[in-house]
């Protein structure tokens, strides 16, 4: 069975040991996608599979026949930004951008989680209504690590969108 | 990495005969994974099980069956967990974060190993890594490490939040044997101390699959994770407590607590529980159950604070699950 990626079918046969993030990177020329700890502790390279947030260093190509993976490549591009992506721009959400494609692809999963009702770590009452609270943002976003500190923009250009979305 | 067998289970049956030949399970892989590009887990064939049917929550009686790979995302967000096990969803929503808790599984995460820096460093002797070649973490730095249950060969804990709200809760491991016998083990008694073996961190036989975890009708009360660490998110536990407790009439009708980040596993003790059960709520009562989990606990070094620290947030717990505020 192939895996889909941003849209377009593809076979993975490679070496087994191959990380998605290494295949998307490598093998299919999504380089949108950071490589930052390869340990699953910055973030950078979180990508969706099936709607969900991961961290690509961290699970093997292999393991994802019938998967369908959205890279930073597959939410927009520069004609065509992404409300994320745009947000990111107009509150100077980043300083050298390696962290970005990630914290993207990562608000993106939030937002839906959030709208899902999933709660946090942070929620007050974990069986009521989910608030995304800057709290609630912080906290979500843990897995996301910018070392340039721009976080507090981050926080904006999310509120924003999800404020849009309301 | 080093290189592997690849191979994907299409059913139960087939990854118990491949896991008997020595394969080993993979499923979310987050911590595998991770452990075998530093060529601590240098497995020669893997299984891949995620095709498997162990991805639901079901009723069990009064209780509930997780499968062995309902993500920790899903367990934490389900619907009757968070209603009737609540200490669960905040355990789990207290460790690691939205993207790994997406992949990493029930079953994965009890298997989870410790986060000791030398059972990292494949520099530097370990018992637990390498049996035989020693602990550097007696003598070493040791912020991070157990100060009960403890061994000459082995400080490492169990880093893992989810076991300790499943020990509180009473839950049963059900594991799949090599065999393809089921047996029930409590996770009170699925972890163990280092002993002479810290290679081993659980009751895990060759070939043995974990399957579900069960757990007993919900148990009411309060329910409270207390999760003490360097930063306030994406950090182990120093200290954690998982508490449930029943109050009736002002008194603590029933009490189970368990306790992460200072033991080789998730740390319950009976006799706690049973001196709580029935008694006043009072700051004596408390320091008498902080008296009874600290009877032995040895400090080494660098961890010698985890000891008032323990004592500290069993005492805040106790509070907040039987006074009026929480």
């Amino acid at each position: 069975m192939p895996l889909t990626i941003n849209g377009t079918e593809r076979t993975f046969d490679g070496d087994p040991r191959t990380t998605l993030l290494d295949y998307l990177r490598r093998d299919c020329n999504l380089t949108g996608t950071k490589k930052g700890c390869d340990h699953g502790q910055c973030g950078a390279c979180t990508v969706l599979i099936n709607g969900q947030r991961i961290n690509s260093c961290l699970t093997l190509a292999v393991m994802h026949d019938g998967d369908a993976i959205t890279t930073i490549e597959g939410l927009g591009d520069p004609q065509n930004m992404h409300p994320l992506q745009a947000a990111f721009v107009r509150h100077d959400g980043y300083q050298c951008g390696y962290c970005t494609p990630g914290q993207i692809c990562s608000a993106k999963a939030m937002l839906d989680e959030a709208a899902l009702g999933w709660p946090s770590f942070v929620t007050p009452d974990i069986t009521g209504e989910v608030r995304l609270t800057r709290d609630e943002i912080a906290e979500r976003m843990s897995g996301n690590l910018c070392r340039c500190g721009a976080y507090s923009n981050i926080v904006d250009a999310i509120v924003e969108i999800m404020e849009a979305q309301r | 990495m080093r290189p592997f067998l690849y191979s994907r289970a299409d059913g139960l049956d087939h990854a118990v005969q491949l896991a008997r030949e020595g394969a080993r399970p993979i499923a979310g892989g987050t911590n595998l994974l991770d452990l075998m590009k530093l060529q601590i887990e240098a497995p020669e064939r893997l299984v891949d099980i995620n095709r498997l049917p162990l991805g639901g929550i079901e009723p069990d009686g009064e209780g509930v069956r997780i499968g062995a790979l309902v993500s920790n995302s899903a367990c934490a967000a389900d619907e009757r967990i968070r209603r009737d096990y609540p200490v669960l969803s905040r355990a789990i929503l207290a460790g690691a974060t939205f993207q790994l808790r997406n992949k990493a599984t029930t079953a994965g995460n009890l298997c989870q190993r410790t986060r000791c820096y030398y059972f990292y460093n494949i520099d530097t002797p370990c018992n637990k890594r390498r049996p035989g070649s020693g602990c550097s973490a007696i003598g070493g730095f040791n912020r991070i490490h157990a100060i009960l249950g403890t061994s000459d060969a082995c400080i490492a804990t169990y880093p893992g939040d989810m076991a300790v709200a499943l020990a509180a809760l009473n839950a049963q491991v059900e594991i799949t044997t090599a065999q393809g016998r089921k047996r029930h083990v409590p996770v009170r008694g699925f972890h163990r101390l280092p002993g002479d073996t810290p290679e081993k961190d659980n009751v895990l036989e060759p070939g043995d699959m974990i399957t579900a975890v069960a757990l007993p009708p919900p148990a009411g009360g309060r329910q409270i994770y207390r999760k003490v660490r360097e930063r306030s998110s994406y950090a182990f536990a120093l200290v954690s407590i998982a508490a449930v407790v029943r109050m009736e009439g002002g008194k603590i009708a029933a009490a189970s607590l368990a306790f992460g980040g200072l033991a080789h596993k998730p740390w319950h003790d009976p006799r706690i529980d049973e001196l709580l059960a029935g008694a006043m709520p009072s700051d004596a009562l408390a320091d008498k159950a902080a008296d009874l989990l600290l009877e032995g606990a040895q400090g080494y070094g660098d961890n010698d604070f985890k000891i008032p620290l323990a004592r500290r947030a069993l005492k805040a717990v106790l509070r907040e699950a039987t006074g009026d505020a929480a």
